[in-house]
């Protein structure tokens, strides 16, 4: 009897935790932008992917197990970045989520790949994917799905002969000028005036003189959100009238909400925008609005979508197995009808690139109008 | 052309910000002694003060004047009672180096209470513009040069053709022999730090519309008015003016005709031609100390 009862306890002592760490928590980190200039991209990228996260929670999680999700605050800085991806991969998480900056994203990138840790992280520059770092996953288009578009609106349908270009001198603002210049050059658009910022800058002033010392047919703008509503301030100023063209950190809700009036007319192509003609996308803006008092711009669906995608790409698993998250990622199609968080049809390539529809949309009085429907390139 | 007259102008318009911001810091330096570091962060809360109190649902004019209010109080009052009376008898660098702080505490208590994110302030100026010699102006431009160089005369009339004025002038240039001959001292002292907050509470109503309301929205500032008080004379008001407004122009024109990336580095080099060739500022008077 003694004998059996030993048995039970050394029993219990090995068993027990292994039980406790098949039910314990998925770690998920998400490394943002909590302050500094990006502080706009990484709220609202950290607010969805609670959301995602207390929403999956409230259903039973991801394949009986719950969600933990912890924020580390790069401040913006690339260093800092860097160090705390290594400090998340120190805490061995199932996945990473974040950066929202290309520059942070290129410097973390090689640490996340190294540790065969999946990350989803919010940057656009169009390197990213290309660098080879095979556990490196978008939630939203590469600047190379994206300028092509934009190129194409402001040649065929703007039909502009100049075009003023202001970009932002990062990774992310100089991998879009370097595309978009190559897209309008190949339409047989000028770049009459190439107009490089700082991020951060508060000052536009003498940038929009210079802009418009080209006499430019357009002006394509090229920065983060904060700077790009400066710049729109700015631009309504000094009474700039030629169309104002970009992509989503242009027209994005924050910017509008911090430009005001100036944004009015402003236009663009679109990934993400709660404004678009989809039930998926709608709800999730009310729901978001519903619990953080404002709209969520694409940023706020890019963290909502990366948790979304972990959860498609586990469940496709049929286990909690962090090196085979990547693995998982890559080839995927998530549909929107058999898992509604993921907002949109959605397909990720071997590189980590996405596809999926997107949208041309304006703003007019101070909302955004989305005016057509972009399908998926592969359609 | 046009485009040179634009320049110039938002170029004043900007330099007149940094001449409000940099008058401040000459005051508190004539009279108390005291170099503020937190100065760029002192323009930047009064800004939270009108957001704040729009939030509770009042008008844009009483929230100014609640902002104005709260910052006379707590940029004011409370910085001269609790932070440079208990450091300045311990001397000028222990002070200075209190300001950095303060201006760390500032930045960071902003971040937390309110955000991270830059919010959007109200404009109490007209907007829209007008055509100057082929040139568009922008009203707004020409709205902020003029409230601040009108902000900046009434002060110049106040404390030349007051009493109260003409003893805190007296206080800034003797304290002791002001003393003797009856002069409140503590109070003129006071009424510098007010005046001060009101400066830097104003640059901020006029500036925040531009650069928006954000908790590192006075680095920049700071920096800039400090060099614009050096450029200009540091014990003087006029200097503080010239400074703040060659700044302003200097700036602007370097971000045009040199390159945006350097743009921050003309204004040092300013700086630094100034302190070799003319160390007591351009309208400064140089001043004998015991050593």
């Amino acid at each position: 009897m003694k004998l059996f009862a030993a048995t039970l306890l050394v029993s219990a002592t090995f068993v027990a935790p292994a039980l406790a760490q098949t039910n314990a928590p998925i770690k998920i980190i998400n490394v943002g932008e909590l302050s500094g200039p990006g502080a706009t991209v990484g709220t609202n990228f950290k607010n969805s992917a609670d959301l995602a996260v207390a929403e999956i929670n409230a259903k039973g999680g991801i394949l009986g197990r719950k969600i933990e999700i912890v924020h580390f605050d790069t401040q913006t800085n690339p260093g800092v970045a860097r160090a705390l991806v290594q400090k998340a991969i120190d805490e061995n998480p199932y996945a990473i989520m974040g950066p929202g900056y290309s520059g942070s994203v290129k410097v973390s990138a090689p640490l996340a790949a190294q540790a065969g840790i999946a990350q989803v992280m919010g940057g656009e520059a169009a390197e990213l994917t290309q660098l080879g770092f095979n556990t490196l996953f978008r939630t939203s288009f590469g600047q190379q799905s994206s300028m092509p578009k934009i190129a194409k609106y402001i040649a065929e349908n703007l039909k502009a002969k100049n075009v003023a270009v202001i970009w932002v001198n990062n990774d992310f603002g100089k991998g879009g000028r370097d595309m978009v210049t190559k897209e309008l050059t190949a339409r047989g658009v000028k770049v009459t005036a190439d107009i490089s910022t700082e991020a951060g800058q508060a000052d536009f002033a003498a940038d929009v003189v210079k802009a418009k010392s080209g006499n430019p047919d357009a002006i394509f703008i090229y920065l983060n959100e904060e700077e790009s509503a400066r710049a729109l301030r700015e631009l309504k100023r000094q009474g700039v009238t030629v169309p104002l063209v970009g992509e989503t950190t242009l027209i994005g809700q924050k910017v509008i909400e911090l430009a005001g009036d100036a944004a009015n007319g402003a236009r663009g192509h679109i990934g993400l925008t709660v404004d678009a003609p989809n039930d998926n996308l709608k709800a999730y803006g009310k729901k978001f609005q519903e619990k953080y008092n404002y709209i969520p711009d694409h940023n706020g669906i890019k963290g909502y979508l990366g948790v979304y995608m972990i959860k498609a790409a586990t469940e496709k698993m049929g286990k909690v197995d962090q090196k085979g998250l990547p693995d998982a990622l890559k080839g995927l199609t998530i549909l929107a009808a058999k898992e509604p968080g993921i907002l949109m049809d959605l397909t990720i390539d071997k590189n980590g690139d996405l596809d999926r529809d997107s949208f041309l949309a304006f703003v007019e009085n101070g909302k955004q109008v989305v005016k057509e429907t972009l399908p998926k390139m592969s359609k | 052309m046009m485009n040179f007259i634009n320049l110039i102008l938002s170029g004043l318009a900007t330099g007149a910000i940094y001449a409000l911001v940099a008058i401040g810091f000459t005051l508190l330096w004539q009279t108390s002694q005291t170099i503020n570091f937190a100065q760029g962060e002192f323009v930047m809360v009064p800004a939270f003060f009108v957001l704040a109190t729009l939030n509770l649902g009042m008008p844009l004019p009483i929230a100014l004047l609640v902002g104005l209010a709260l910052s006379m109080l707590v940029l004011g009052v409370l910085f001269k009672n609790l932070l440079v009376d208990p450091m300045l008898r311990h001397g000028v660098l222990p002070l200075a180096i209190c300001t950095m702080a303060l201006s760390i505490f500032l930045k960071e208590t902003v971040k937390e209470v309110y955000s991270a994110e830059a919010s959007p302030f109200p404009s109490f100026l007209p907007e829209g513009n007008l055509i100057f010699f082929g040139a568009n102006i922008s009203i707004q431009s020409v709205s902020i040069f003029v409230f601040a160089i009108c902000a900046v005369l009434a002060l110049q009339a106040f404390l030349a053709r007051t009493s109260t004025g003409r003893q805190m002038q007296a206080t800034a240039q003797n304290p002791y022999v002001a003393k003797l001959l009856g002069v409140p001292v503590e109070r003129m002292i006071m009424y510098t730090f007010l005046i001060n907050a009101a400066l830097v509470a104003l640059a901020s109503f006029l500036i925040s519309p531009v650069y928006l309301a954000k908790f590192s929205a006075g680095e920049t500032l700071g920096l800039a008015a400090f060099i614009a008080a050096i450029v200009g004379g540091f014990n003087q008001i006029r200097g503080a003016i010239v400074g703040g407004l060659l700044l302003g122009i200097v700036d602007n024109l370097a971000a045009a005709y040199i390159s945006t990336q350097y743009r921050g580095a003309v204004p040092l080099f300013l700086l630094i031609a100034v302190i070799l060739f003319r160390p007591q500022g351009l309208m400064g008077r140089a001043e004998e100390r015991t050593v």
